[in-house]
């Protein structure tokens, strides 16, 4: 037994100790986690999906701080206390198992894993999709009105029409504050996927799919656009800056974008749910 | 004996390595200057063409790809990599020998971004085209610069077989636009004009020095 | 075991001249055979084509003919190593034998042996030098992220890069362990003197082989814009080079379907008498469970590729929107072999890491039925939540919350792992050899690769995390974490066993060290610039982001210098050096130690019988506060 490698002194309560260390731990540092890294968690609180994510994001790190703790601590405590003297050849106790060890921790594993989950549904279903690419139906649809804005992706740019302004077709993105946003993205050729990244919105653009999702800008500011989906050569350099606005601001951005993309707007197929330019097959 | 063996492996994988590395990986076209305009327009002056095939004589492995060549000192080079300088005017010239394909998002018909929001096709200042007869487009988006390129009618008489092109049928397209500050830019055309591949997306449009550039801001 | 007895027919005749010898199926003839069929199959490729399909004649891409050059290629380099005379000869009414067994000296370990034991030191080092071709493309990917805008490589360079290295690894590693370490030990363990299909076995490393070459070529043909997951229909619209990635995949997939199933063969045929289900060795159990997955998931992929290869070679549009395909169908096909793909690559560590800790710790294996019930467990749970990767694909939504149940779930019986491990490291008598060292980092790595996963299998989290560095923080926690520090763990700890050298330590050690470090020190800060909004695969990022890029691409090339150490190691210990190992360095218990170094060509003079398992260390508790379970455990 490991009393050999401690003459004399009788064998600390391995279990007792380990267990105040990891609690110690686990009630100190998992508030600091929470109430110090959480509001600094992506995606910030640009909208009301992005402020969702993060209350969810920081539900997740309060739960795997202690997981993790235990872990990390278990481990250095076993590699400091229970060693092998140098070329020692003293042999473990033949220990094969523990059920009411292994019992309690299937059952907390399992209720914290399906915890989890449950509360990933709820907010899930709460924000309305949490600003991801919902399909064509979405499961949840937020009421009032929502402004139409179609996401376009082509090797290489995004480009974005608004079905209630005359189908007007713009280069760049902007949004007006506090107004919820249906967005619906497609593809016109391979699969690509949205990404504004301050808005916590991500939805992939497949071609021939219309895919919807919500969000509700909170603040104006300026928001990163990537493309989320390897698209080809350019995948990195499909990047872009749109912009949330005062609505006042909006009205005179969109008016003005309407005037200056006139010329185009007349040649713009019809707004549609998805587009299927020719070539569809292999060009000739 | 076995370090000989030893040196000998290494030698050979460090040779293979190096070769990967500089004659593959990092393999780029030769950065192409743009050239002083003339006294009267001031800033840089480049001059491209497209032509519907590059030709065995650039592109031994490709010579059925459509690609931009760029001019300087008086010789058509095969490179999409330009140089020019940051915070100037760029006088493009570009002539345009091939015929048209037809845009996928008829949007990009309409010319943004250059001096004036408009470009010249054989004298005529327009600032758009029907999106069915573009043939190709120079877009350099970090940069808001969009201009369609018409394509040369099917009927006209003369086409160009493959490059160069000199006094086939043409279009001569003529725009400018400015530079803002230093950066390396990327440049594209947004044509599906790759036969073969489908959406027209494929090969020359998504290889380097053909469709697709570098815009060296400096 | 009687069909040993045939093994005992004429030994191959030594001492031909030259010219004779390299007259008959070896890899010389092999790969000319295999250059021959690449020429024939490229030739009728272009006779095929360019009449039956008019608008080819316009380019010079003809993917008709490198598919058929790539296949008959293959078709005449295993003809080369002579795959095909036994079912010849077989044909012809001649009896069986192991013929191919029986050679001796270097040149087995060139050509097709049936010797389980040829097969695993092959598989070894061709595995090895394909995972350093895959390094070599990550060294360079991270010196094009030392700028925000592409410099160094060129762009269309960078995205073959990326999927180069991410095909390789995925592609080659998935037989990381059980190639080299599996076909070596598995019948030792079990007390068997050969595989179940030695020929298969022998099949299964020069398919490996092929394909790793094929892939290697794409560089000729324009290399592949797709990354690993080869989504359509980009995959469509891509050059030649796709090709390679589809052949390359397709062989892959044929190889580990045909070594999982002769692995199943022999775990269920060939276990020695007394050696039950309960006493197999851990790592036995993780190969069987890594062979289901195989077996199951990659005809799904041989099948989804020759879809992909239909969609580009004669024009079939099953992923092609525009006629009538979709791109969904390849996103779900390819992730229903993808998500049991990457527990292919994580089920032998968890087996190496649960083998490993009873002889450092001197310890039996804490909560055997546990380990065994978690490995079987993730292996079939791994089938029912590849929808994960498609959670803002807008396909299915309905069906999130049940994928996120079934991905949370899988951490359950990950869990179990954890707790074995830790239950065998509670009170145990640790010595910190270079193994162990590899072992621990297992679970410091997998720790944080498991608990980032939970950020990912929820779907508002996974909005942001989706498709950016932290997903690639993340699968590189548990793959690069998971399966290289425990291939590294199984290489100190048995090639002293294959080889009968040793290992310098003290360069092993800076190895173990160089490479925990410089691994954390590149992944950890890659869920930052996740989090901070950078995508995967690209080669523009923001400029705020540039310190953090720089930083990380410093500490891999770091972790690429403690590779070369290895390499240093293995070259400097097994070529120079030559320290004959001990008999029993690690004073195991467990079978293979047990057999005389070198292993004798049918492992065993007489089958050995079992009356326990493998992990009878420790000295017997007396009644005390940790008392036995009851449970049998």
């Amino acid at each position: 037994m490991s009393a050999e490698a401690h003459p004399g002194t009788p064998e600390p309560n391995h279990a007792r100790r380990f267990t105040a260390i990891w609690l110690g731990a686990s009630v100190i540092a998992t508030p600091l986690v929470v109430l110090l890294l959480g509001p600094e968690l992506p995606p910030g609180k640009g909208s009301e999906q992005a402020a969702g994510q993060v209350t969810d994001n920081t539900v997740l790190l309060g739960m795997a701080t202690p997981v993790l703790l235990l872990v990390v601590i278990y481990l250095l405590y076993a590699i400091i206390v229970f060693r092998q003297p140098r070329g020692g050849v003293l042999e473990g106790p033949a220990v094969r198992g523990h059920a009411r060890i292994q019992t309690a921790w299937i059952v907390i594993t399992s209720a914290l894993v399906i915890s989890l989950a449950g509360y990933g549904t709820v907010r899930l279903l709460a924000d309305n999709g949490a600003g991801s690419g919902s399909g064509p139906k979405p499961l949840t649809v937020p009421k009032g009105h929502r402004l139409q804005v179609q996401v376009i992706a082509q090797q290489w740019a995004f480009t974005y029409r608004f079905p209630e302004y005359g189908g007007v077709e713009t280069t760049h993105l902007e949004l007006p504050v506090n107004q919820m946003v249906e967005l619906h993205v497609t593809s016109i050729d391979v699969i690509h996927s949205f990404w504004a990244y301050q808005l916590g919105v991500k939805a992939d653009a497949n071609p021939g799919v219309d895919n919807i999702a919500f969000v509700k800008p909170t603040k104006e500011q300026i928001f990163e656009v990537h493309c989320a989906e390897l698209c080809g050569i350019w995948h990195g350099g499909m990047f872009d800056h749109g912009r949330v606005v005062s609505p006042a601001a909006f009205q005179t951005w969109i008016a003005q974008q309407q005037r200056y993309f006139a010329p185009a707007t007349k040649v713009l197929e019809p707004y549609a749910k998805t587009y299927s330019p020719e070539p569809t097959r292999r060009a000739e | 004996m076995k370090v000989l063996g030893v040196g000998t492996a290494v030698a050979i994988l460090g040779v293979l390595i190096g070769l990967y590395v500089s004659s593959w990986a990092t393999n780029l076209p030769p950065q192409v200057s743009g050239s002083a305009a003339p006294a009267s327009s001031g800033g840089t002056q480049l001059t491209l063409e497209t032509v519907a095939a590059v030709g065995p004589k650039y592109s031994p492995s490709h010579p059925d790809w459509v690609s931009y060549l760029v001019r300087t000192h008086g010789k058509w080079v095969h490179s999409t990599n330009f140089t020019v300088p940051a915070n100037s005017v760029i006088h493009v010239t570009l002539y345009q020998y091939d015929g048209d394909s037809g845009l996928r998002n008829p949007f990009l018909a309409q010319v943004q971004g250059t001096v004036g929001g408009t470009e010249t096709v054989d004298g005529k200042t327009i600032n758009a085209i029907k999106p069915e007869e573009a043939s190709h487009t120079f877009v350099v988006p970090q940069l808001g610069v969009f201009v369609p390129l018409p394509g040369v009618e099917e009927e006209a008489k003369n086409q160009c077989e493959f490059a160069p092109c000199e006094g086939t049928a043409h279009h001569t397209i003529t725009f400018s636009f400015r530079t803002g500050k230093k950066g390396h830019y990327r440049w594209q055309c947004f044509v599906p004009c790759a036969a073969g591949f489908i959406d027209g997306f494929g090969g020359p449009m998504q290889t380097f020095n053909y469709m697709d550039g570098f815009i060296n801001v400096v | 075991m009687s069909t040993t007895a045939a093994a005992a027919s004429t030994p191959q005749p030594l001492g031909r001249p030259l010219w004779r010898r390299l007259l008959g199926f070896n890899l010389l003839t092999a790969v000319l055979l295999g250059v021959g069929g690449y020429y024939l199959g490229w030739f009728i490729g272009h006779q095929i084509d360019g009449k039956s399909f008019e608008f080819r004649e316009k380019i010079d891409e003809n993917d008709v003919a490198l598919l058929l050059a790539y296949f008959f290629g293959v078709v005449g380099f295993l003809i080369g190593l002579g795959f095909a005379n036994y079912p010849i000869s077989r044909l012809l009414g001649r009896p069986a034998s192991l013929r191919e067994k029986e050679e001796h000296g270097i040149g087995r370990y060139f050509g097709l042996c049936t010797d389980h034991k040829v097969v695993g030191l092959q598989y070894l080092v061709g595995i090895g030098v394909f995972f350093f071709v895959g390094g070599l493309n990550a060294m360079l990917i991270r010196a094009e992220l030392l700028h925000a805008s592409p410099t160094f490589v060129g762009p269309n360079q960078y995205i073959s890069l990326v999927g180069m290295h991410g095909t390789m690894m995925m592609g080659m590693m998935t037989s990381g362990i059980l190639g080299p370490f599996a076909n070596y030990f598995v019948p030792i363990m079990i007390g068997a003197r050969r595989m179940a299909f030695p020929r298969i076995e022998a099949l299964t490393f020069w398919l490996l082989m092929a394909a790793g070459f094929i892939l290697v070529s794409t560089i000729f043909f324009g290399g592949f814009p797709t990354g690993w997951t080869g989504y359509q229909p980009l995959n469509d619209q891509a050059v030649m080079g796709m090709d390679s990635y589809i052949c390359f995949f397709a062989l892959v997939g044929i190889s580990m379907c045909l070594l999982g199933l002769n692995m199943m063969a022999t775990i269920i045929t060939m276990r020695a008498p007394g050696l039950t289900w309960s006493r197999l060795p851990i790592f036995v159990w993780s190969v069987f469970a890594t062979s289901v997955l195989m077996v199951l998931a990659a005809p799904m992929l041989i099948a989804t590729l020759l879809m992909a290869a239909l969609d580009r070679s004669i024009n079939t549009s099953f992923f092609v929107s525009g006629g009538g395909g979709s791109s969904y169908l390849f996103e779900n096909l390819f992730w229903f072999f993808g998500h049991p793909e990457v527990y292919i690559l994580a089920l032998p560590g968890f087996g190496i890491v649960l083998e490993l800790l009873p002889v450092f710790t001197r310890k039996p294996l804490w909560g055997y039925r546990l380990a065994v019930s978690g490995m079987l467990g993730v292996s079939l749970l791994s089938f029912f939540v590849w929808q994960h990767h498609l959670f803002v694909s807008g396909i299915n939504a309905d069906l999130r919350p049940f994928y996120m149940l079934s991905t949370e779930i899988i951490s359950i019986p990950t869990g179990f792992i954890f707790l074995c491990v830790m239950g065998t490291l509670w009170k145990a008598r640790t010595s910190f050899s270079v193994p162990m060292l590899f072992c621990l980092a297992w679970a410091f790595n997998f720790l944080i690769g498991g608990l980032s996963g939970v950020f990912l299998s929820d779907t508002p989290s996974d909005t942001t995390t989706h498709g950016s560095f932290f997903v690639m923080a993340h699968f590189h926690y548990t793959i690069m974490g998971g399966l290289i520090f425990t291939f590294f763990a199984a290489i100190y700890y048995w090639v002293p066993k294959m080889t009968g050298l040793r290992f310098n330590e003290r360069l092993a050690k800076i190895h173990f060290w160089s490479m925990f470090i410089a691994f954390n020190s590149t992944f950890l800060p890659l869920f930052a610039l996740g989090m901070e909004g950078m995508p995967r695969r690209v080669s523009f990022y923001e400029p705020k982001l540039h310190t953090l890029n720089v930083w990380v691409s410093i500490s891999a090339f770091v972790l690429g210098v403690s590779m070369l150490v290895f390499i240093v190691n293995t070259v400097y210990s097994l070529i120079f050096v030559r320290i004959k190992a001990e008999h029993n360095p690690w004073r195991s218990k467990s079978l293979e130690w047990q057999v005389p170094t070198p292993v004798p060509v049918n492992n065993f003079e007489q089958i050995p019988v079992f009356d326990s398992d493998p992990y009878d260390y420790g000295t017997p508790l007396p009644v005390g506060p940790g008392r036995p379970a009851t449970a049998g455990t």
